[in-house]
């Protein structure tokens, strides 16, 4: 007979759980703490005093450019959750739906997901061939005769930024939604079949609310993608465009730290903020165990 | 049962078709133009075929401002294959905590989240804020493997969950009856059975670690890492020379995936055989 462990099993898992926790209370937690007091503090050229100073806050919260970048970094989420939403649906629901064997759907998720593997600045610079001013869609817009010069806009611009995030981001939609669309049992749909829905009434009736956590999950994804983005933003636009993160990262190159600070807390309040509202229509731990 | 296909399917297909085409169509110009002859630019058309570009890169007598990628390398896989070990070592621990209910487990569970979706920038800016505040020189070792342990973890721990949750307890249950202690049921029982779950931590770390550069960037200390080096050098240099090295560093990470995915389907193998025997 062998005794009961003498530890009781609460303690063993919080034992187990320590090293994690520990991390993440040092390494994340205790850091976006001093982000938030560092804020407060007043600074010059090379280091940060212990003294109040409310200048960064009045800053961020009352000037128009603060304004400006949000609603260029808002705007930039907007369009890109639109895109690979309605494109990551389109290919997860072929995947889905059309494709009729597992060993077909899993190829061509693989033939998608291989160039998510790419790091980022050789994905950056692998746009100038092809976007560039004499890069090959302006050989063929040319060639064509459909602009007598080449587009500017292409490359180094807005256009060129949106383009780099739909190439990243449309892969997290679709894995997450083909993956709440695998969970649909197959006769659900076919009872909908059989009672003569169409497809359009099958897609917005049974498959658009089924699938609420995937989408969710997926936007996360983006939008946290988006708004944290600053290599992206900067290597694509050729430093022209400016958003809210990339104002902090030219702050923090520039050490100004609580101005930084002060707008990292906006950003990370309103990421967190987002976040929150999403894990509302998706709970992760049941979406992983099933 | 061949039912004629739905005019959507030919729709579908047509925009898949294209999308793929869009995937693929930059890496495929970086791995054309890479080939470019030695007077070729970085558009086409190609000025003939030469491995100019590789000779630059290896030769390291371009002087184009080739910097030190062997050493950045260097540094890089060492980062990475530490973080790769640690983050399954504490990824497997608290996986193996949440099979119980704890005081905390939400707390951690949550800070996980957190980890994972705030802005890599902000998490490397707080680590490398709070080392400033207290003084200490920001490392590779410590702040460079804390900060992307950051990363890692929270994908670690999700692995965990998706592995465990599928565990099947009696296993474990019949284990107990045979009379294996507790070190026993662990090495002998579930070991073995989560470890496509473990080397799926590993090589998610080892490539994450590897490409980061949010959260590690403000962190690592001196030297480079190996994308904070190629940045480096796309601001520095505007010679195909950039696409050579675009082609190596990605065959380099497509054998790293294609070697996960090879020992995942040897274990899978394995077991079914095992299973049928």
């Amino acid at each position: 007979m062998r005794l009961a462990n003498p530890i009781p099993p609460r303690i063993v898992s919080m034992i187990q759980v320590a090293p994690m926790a520990l991390i993440f209370t040092t390494m994340v937690l205790l850091p976006l703490g001093l982000i938030f007091v560092v804020s407060f503090l007043d600074y010059d050229f090379a280091r940060v005093f212990p003294e109040l100073y409310l200048g960064s806050w009045e800053d961020v919260l009352t000037s128009q450019l603060t304004r400006d970048l949000y609603a260029k970094t808002f705007k930039f989420v907007a369009i890109v959750w639109a895109v690979t939403a309605l494109l990551g649906f389109c290919i997860a629901y072929f995947l889905a739906f059309h494709v009729r064997t597992m060993t077909v759907r899993l190829m061509l998720l693989a033939t998608v997901a291989i160039p998510f593997w790419t790091s980022g600045p050789i994905r950056a610079v692998s746009w100038v061939p092809l976007l560039g001013r004499e890069g090959l869609v302006n050989q063929a817009l040319m060639g064509l005769g459909i602009t007598s010069e080449p587009l500017s806009w292409l490359m180094y611009s807005e256009f060129a930024v949106l383009i780099a995030y739909v190439h990243l981001l449309t892969l997290p939609m679709i894995v997450c939604m083909v993956n709440s669309m695998g969970k649909i049992p197959p006769s659900v749909i076919q009872a909908a079949q059989d009672a003569g829905a169409s497809e359009w009434q099958i897609i917005r009736d049974i498959i658009l609310p089924l699938i609420r956590p995937g989408i969710a999950i997926g936007t996360i994804f983006v939008v946290t993608a988006v708004m944290g983005d600053a290599f992206i933003v900067k290597q694509m636009s050729g430093g022209q465009v400016n958003t809210a993160t990339m104002a902090i990262v030219t702050e923090l190159n520039a050490f100004m730290y609580p101005p930084a600070a002060a707008k990292s807390v906006v950003m990370l309040v309103i990421v967190l903020a987002l976040v929150g509202v999403l894990l509302r229509f998706a709970d992760i731990r049941k979406e992983l165990q099933r | 049962m061949t039912a004629r296909r739905p005019r959507s399917f030919y729709f579908l297909a047509t925009l898949l078709g294209l999308f793929i085409v869009f995937l693929y169509a930059p890496m495929a110009c970086v791995y054309i133009l890479s080939f470019q002859g030695p007077n070729g630019g970085m558009s086409f058309p190609m000025t003939g075929w030469s491995t100019h570009w590789y000779e630059v890169l290896f030769g390291g007598t371009g002087g184009q401002g080739m910097g030190d990628i062997a050493a950045s390398f260097r540094r890089s896989i060492r980062l990475a294959l530490i973080v790769a070990v640690i983050s399954a070592i504490i990824a497997v621990s608290a996986g193996m905590a949440y099979r119980r209910k704890f005081p905390g487990s939400n707390f951690v569970f949550y800070s996980a989240i957190t980890s994972m979706v705030l802005p890599g920038i902000f998490v490397g800016f707080g680590i490398a804020l709070t080392f400033n505040l207290l003084g200490w020189r920001v490392n590779w070792f410590t702040s460079g493997i804390g900060a992307q342990l950051t990363w890692t973890l929270p994908f670690g721990l999700l692995i965990m969950f998706i592995v465990l949750g599928r565990f099947n307890p009696s296993y474990e249950e019949a284990a107990t009856d045979l009379g294996a202690n507790a070190r026993q049921r662990f090495t002998d029982v579930i070991v073995p059975i989560i470890l496509p779950g473990i080397i799926g931590i590993m090589m998610a770390s080892l490539t994450s670690s590897y490409e980061e550069t949010a959260r590690t960037q403000l962190n690592v200390g001196t030297g480079n890492t190996m994308p904070m080096e190629v940045t480096g050098l796309l601001t520095a240099s505007a010679t195909p020379v950039l696409f050579a090295i675009g082609t190596v560093t990605t065959l380099f990470s497509f054998t790293l995936v294609g070697l996960t995915i090879f020992a995942l389907s040897r274990l899978a193998k394995r077991r079914t055989m095992r299973t049928a025997a």
